[in-house]
């Protein structure tokens, strides 16, 4: 598989569950959440307030690509470029 | 696991925070090597991969979920260093924009459910490394090994920091044994989700996982006679 068929496949299984999958997920609290609930200690926890508001389908998506943009941008910029490997 | 700002007091959020930001600096110079041109792609999308899998809370106990926490499958896809940036970035996106997470324990997350998961991840897929058959088909199971170690270990983590520097007067005990249960429980998540991932690229491209190289390097050449030869 071509490395950019790679890279489309992976981008829309990530689009897909932040979109779609998303919507069945589990709205329980979770383990860090739950276990300060039995033991008495969530009231010590605040929160700020979101920009994005909560997770759903167009915040998701905005997330991922915001991610993408991000990690992709400082990882790609950190690469070891070929003309780098040639000149040693 | 997103530590929410007031579980810890000031003074250790302050030191997660400097320690998180060592660390993310570490891994600024070591992703140096782990990148080229060929790699490089996959990592801003491993990224994206596991903020868009933090999303899906899986049910574990009575009303309680988890979900991924990413490190050990994105130090095995792209190397322990760029794993940690990937972490890192996606806790940043889901503290200020959506407020995941709290702003002075941005470094007590990045600690937690990026440095600890990437070093334990990677650490328990290295050594199984050494133990297992060289074969590509041994390395999603190790990443899923790796990744059910690395849940209850983050788990621990917060414990260790909630005896340094807890809001509240709690029993450590009873803390822990809590907190390792059910990340035990959302570890089996973790290790599912990341030998199905990790296995699912060792399949179409094995060259661009960055936990598969040592085997594929190991990989004799075989000269193999046509068949017509050997007739």
């Amino acid at each position: 598989m071509r490395t950019r068929t790679l890279a489309v496949v992976v981008l829309l299984v990530a689009l897909v569950l932040a979109g779609v999958v998303s919507r069945f997920a589990s709205s329980d609290p979770d383990g860090l959440t739950k276990v300060s609930e039995n033991h008495g200690f969530a009231g010590t926890g605040t929160t700020h307030h979101s920009v994005l508001g909560g997770y759903d389908s167009l915040s998701g998506v905005i997330g991922v690509l915001l991610v993408l943009a991000l990690a992709g941008g400082l990882t790609y910029a950190l690469r070891r470029r070929r003309r780098d490997d040639e000149r040693v | 696991m997103h530590v929410p700002d007031g579980f810890l007091d000031a003074p250790t959020s302050v030191a997660t925070g400097v320690v998180a930001a060592a660390a993310v600096g570490v891994a600024l110079r070591g992703a140096r090597r782990e990148l080229d041109d060929r790699t490089a792609p996959l990592a801003g999308l491993v990224a994206a991969f596991v903020f868009a899998t933090q999303m899906l809370n899986f049910p574990v106990a009575s009303g309680t979920s988890g979900h991924l926490l990413g490190g050990a499958l994105a130090a095995v896809l792209v190397g322990p260093f760029t794993g940690l940036l990937c972490m890192a970035t996606v806790f940043l996106v889901q503290c200020l924009l959506f407020a995941d997470g709290g702003i002075t324990a941005l470094g007590t997350n990045i600690d937690l459910m990026g440095v600890l998961t990437v070093a334990v991840g990677w650490s328990v897929f290295k050594a199984l490394q050494l133990v297992l058959p060289k074969r590509l088909s041994m390395v999603a199971p190790a990443a899923g090994v790796a990744a059910l170690v690395s849940v209850p270990a983050a788990a621990l983590g917060f414990v260790g920091l909630y005896a340094v520097g807890g809001t509240a007067d709690l029993s450590l005990d009873h803390l822990a044994t809590a907190m390792v249960g059910v990340h035990l429980l959302i570890g089996i998540g973790e290790a599912a989700i990341t030998t199905l991932a990790v296995g699912s690229i060792v399949a179409v491209r094995p060259d661009l996982v960055h936990g598969a190289r040592r085997v594929l390097e190991t990989r004799e050449l075989v000269v193999r006679a046509p068949a017509q030869a050997q007739a």
